[in-house]
């Protein structure tokens, strides 16, 4: 991912919303993916702290890159993100309650998500600081549009509803009266399945599908779950040599 | 006895009705990377269920004592991380160096464990739901089980797949996410059976 830095900054801005988009291609992510997508307003609130921490972790990582000792890197990792997310969480919770209220447990989980300590691991800990915001802001971007993908197809088919409960994530902007729209018929018969949990694995999984069939088509290797290769414990963790995975 | 009656309830409630993995999302990294075999499955299970209680044990004092007496509550997500992963060090160390055997079965898991979400969450969970320490360590134990017999279904479900014959399209992983769809939707069953049961 690194030796990418010929191809110019554009590059590392555009590479984590289409080729290496990290949801459907690095395939990172995924329990904020899969536990959020019930309705896209959630999604987008989701996608947006997500893209904010992951931005600023990114600069920040960058800028002390030097600083940080190797051996103890993870650790400081961790604690820069955890505090960006500390940043994130009360400001959402002073100007979004709504939103604290959907996403719970799973904004300060937003810590543990993978994209964020694998993009510090992969590319923040070794780039420049531009080139790593970028990449941030893309990643971020990158898992937004999947996030918003995902949770469309769920919520049109679980509940017939589109955008529903947007009013309160547009409140910030002020007093919003659009609060989405209603698909007739399917609103009156909805697929609940699709809102359940295995409705997320079943659009997920298609969803995977989708995007192996689309890149095969511009020759680029099919999404694979490389168990290790992409996360971001993989430098310190033998579960790869001892026992093989995925 | 009602105590009783009431963790019994927070541990099948764990374990069934709001299954970490399949119906909470907590924890899927592991479930899909480690799920390819059983022995495999069981190891990693055995060791989030370890890390969940003691990381529970540990930071539900830290909360109570320490955090919430001095106001300093939204410190929580990163202390509760630091914590979890200062832990799994220190496990990791001191059964490298007193129990080499139970280190040799568990250990390569354990680095893993730091940044999965199943860990951290069941902390925040157990405050968000107001448990006192009892139900905290149940819901904790009670979320590892959980994990534990998801992934061990999963393994099964897996390693029947191997001599499947499916379509191209599918092959790999999204084949692999839809039979955890069907998984999950086995855990579907489960609901309201433990309200029904303790008549909550």
């Amino acid at each position: 991912m690194a030796d990418n830095k010929k191809c110019g900054l554009g590059h590392e801005f555009t590479k984590g919303i289409l080729m290496e988009n990290p949801t459907f291609r690095l395939v990172l992510g995924t329990c904020p993916t899969l536990a959020v997508s019930t309705s896209v307003a959630s999604a987008i609130g989701m996608g947006i702290a997500a893209t904010i921490v992951l931005t600023c972790s990114n600069i920040a990582i960058s800028a002390l890159r030097k600083v940080i000792p190797d051996k103890v890197r993870i650790p400081a990792f961790i604690v820069i993100i955890a505090s960006f997310v500390t940043v994130v969480q009360l400001l959402v919770k002073a100007f979004v309650p709504a939103l604290d209220a959907a996403l719970g447990v799973y904004l300060p989980l937003i810590v543990v998500n993978c994209i964020i300590l694998g993009r510090a691991e992969a590319f923040a800990s070794k780039n420049s600081v531009a080139a790593s915001a970028l990449d941030g802001l893309g990643m971020g971007i990158g898992f937004l549009t999947a996030l918003t993908c995902m949770s469309t197809v769920r919520e049109v088919l679980g509940s017939g509803t589109f955008l529903s409960g947007i009013k309160d994530l547009l409140a910030v902007f002020g007093d919003v009266q659009f609060n989405g729209f209603t698909i007739p018929f399917i609103n009156s018969h909805p697929m609940t399945i699709f809102v359940l949990a295995p409705g997320g694995f079943f659009v997920f999984g298609i969803m995977i599908a989708l995007a192996n069939y689309v890149a095969e088509k511009n020759g680029k290797s099919k999404a694979e779950l490389k168990g290790c290769g992409s996360c971001p414990m993989a430098a310190t963790c033998r579960v790869k040599e001892e026992v093989g995975v995925s | 006895m009602t105590m009783t009656k009431e963790l019994f309830a927070v541990l099948l409630t764990a374990i069934l009705t709001n299954n970490f993995v399949l119906c909470k999302f907590l924890g899927i990294c592991p479930f899909l990377g480690v799920s390819k075999k059983f022995d495999t499955a069981l190891g990693m299970s055995i060791a989030v269920i370890f890390v969940m209680v003691l990381a529970t044990a540990v930071c539900y004092p830290i909360n109570a004592f320490i955090l919430v007496p001095n106001g300093i509550e939204y410190l929580q997500t990163i202390v509760f991380i630091l914590v979890i992963a200062a832990l799994v060090q220190f496990v990791e160390t001191v059964l490298k160096k007193y129990l080499p055997d139970l280190y040799k079965a568990l250990g390569i898991y354990l680095p893993l464990i730091t940044t999965n979400c199943a860990v951290l969450g069941v902390v925040l969970l157990n405050i968000d739901n107001n448990y006192n320490f009892a139900a905290s360590i149940v819901n904790s134990l009670g979320g590892g089980i959980g994990f534990m017999i998801a992934m061990i279904m999963f393994s099964g479900v897996r390693e029947k797949m191997e001599n499947c014959d499916i379509p191209k399209g599918l092959q790999g992983l999204p084949i692999t996410l839809i039979a955890a769809a069907l998984t999950s939707c086995s855990f579907l069953g489960f609901t309201g059976v433990v309200d029904n049961i303790f008549k909550l």
